[in-house]
């Protein structure tokens, strides 16, 4: 904490492992298992994603004084709507391919509990800078787990790898030419099925030291603060 | 009464907002370990996702689409879901307490449950008109109170056999497994509205 630029690196980092918000905090589930049947459209989620989080970590904190503690949750909610409005019509506009592929989930991104989650545990009480790091680390780790949550069910449910991602620069990508692929890996239940897995693998390759929240508890959730439940203990007791 | 018995169906069974349209996730694994909470959740998701629904709706065709303003579509219909949310919670308190005493502690999750705002999004991307729209939300919650009544009753087997389950995968991973075969249990409606109706 002593010197200013260490601290700055370790918030730009914790999003990507330590505190990586799809594999260990658990946040986002929605998109993580809907759009990822192909790789390439992992990581336009995860751009997008992390262009709302950067845009609105960065608004949060500038207003962070101004906003009033009591209504703050609407004002987030607010400003992170008008982030996705602007990236829903960016990506409308330059990468059509995309926006067909994500589809309702794209406008989704304003109650992907990332979003919310930062701006309340960490925008609203770190400065500018520190706060775009975060938005940066953050979105960077909701990439990489989209994306290799991508490959694995696109590889194995298609034999593609990287297909459609001609708007990345990329031309063809990988085709493995597979007689019949496990089509079972692009439907829903592959879905669970992968993401349970890699949440499964972290948790081996860490040695539980990543299992921060065992069970869907309310500490992570980011209405906890508002919820009566919560308070008294969760849902759950 | 074809069309709304279509309708009903596939948002109940083979278009399923959990288990195959992956909406509404975070309650799903999070409040499902038991089964009155499971059930008052899915209540709580039911009547929200249908008055979201009897608001949007008009409000985006009446309104947004004849000023030209539709493409504030996002920013006005979460505002009329949180809005819409914290106006039931007061309404429900003040009038009747002990609904409120039972789907009360629920309902400011749901403001951030993308399953409601999905389906005022979906309503209008199906070009659904507004009786069609309010029988593909009611179908959709109920098919969101099927999902979360069945999988309380997996849960609670899973979590009872957690010493037997590899250290790392306890937990979320195994809770994420016994999802995944719900869902495929769930892929067997597929075809049924063809069968039923054609």
């Amino acid at each position: 904490m002593s010197n200013p630029k260490t601290n700055y690196l370790k918030v730009l980092t914790n999003g990507i492992l330590k505190e990586n918000p799809t594999l260990v905090l658990i946040l986002g589930t929605c998109p993580t298992l809907a759009v990822t049947t192909m790789a390439v459209n992992g990581i336009g989620m995860g751009v997008a994603a992390m262009a709302v989080l950067i845009g609105s970590n960065i608004v949060i904190s500038l207003l962070k004084k101004i906003i009033p503690d009591s209504v703050r949750i609407p004002c987030y909610i607010v400003v992170i709507a008008a982030f996705v409005t602007i990236v829903q019509f960016l990506v409308k506009a330059y990468v059509p391919v995309l926006d067909s592929a994500l589809g309702v989930y794209l406008p989704l991104i304003v109650v992907n509990c990332i979003i919310l989650g930062r701006a309340e545990m960490f925008a609203n009480k770190n400065n500018v800078v520190a706060s775009a790091l975060d938005g940066v680390g953050m979105g960077i780790g909701f990439t990489i787990a989209l994306f290799c949550m991508g490959t694995i069910r696109e590889l194995a449910g298609n034999g593609t790898w990287m297909s459609g991602a001609a708007w990345l620069g990329i031309a063809n990508g990988i085709n493995l030419h597979w007689d019949s692929p496990i089509i079972v890996f692009l439907l829903a239940p592959g879905g669970f099925l992968v993401f349970g897995f890699l949440i499964a693998a972290v948790n081996y390759l860490t040695k539980g030291k990543a299992i921060k929240k065992k069970e869907f508890g309310c500490a992570g959730c980011l209405a906890a603060s508002a919820c009566s439940a919560a308070q008294k203990g969760g849902c759950n007791e | 009464m074809k069309e709304f018995a279509i309708i009903l169906i596939s948002a109940v069974l083979v278009n399923n907002y959990v288990l195959s349209k992956f909406l509404g996730i975070c309650p799903f694994l999070g409040v499902s370990k038991k089964l009155d909470s499971a059930f008052g959740m899915s209540v709580a998701v039911t009547f929200v996702m249908a008055l979201a629904t009897a608001a949007t709706w008009p409000i985006y065709m009446y309104i947004l689409v004849p000023k030209d303003l539709s493409y504030l579509q996002t920013i006005v219909f979460i505002l009329i879901i949180a809005a819409l949310v914290q106006f039931i919670e007061i309404a429900l308190k003040k009038y009747i307490p002990s609904l409120h005493a039972a789907l009360g502690i629920y309902l400011p999750l749901i403001t951030t449950n993308c399953a409601v705002l999905g389906v005022t999004i979906l309503n209008l991307d199906e070009g659904y008109n507004f009786v069609e729209s309010m029988v593909n939300s009611i179908g959709s919650g109920l098919g969101f109170m099927l999902a979360m009544v069945l999988f309380s009753g997996v849960r609670s087997r899973v979590d009872a056999s957690t010493d037997k389950i590899p250290k790392a995968y306890q937990g979320i991973p195994i809770t994420l497994t016994a999802a995944a075969i719900c869902s495929v249990s769930f892929m067997g409606f597929t075809g049924i509205v063809d069968g039923l109706f054609h």
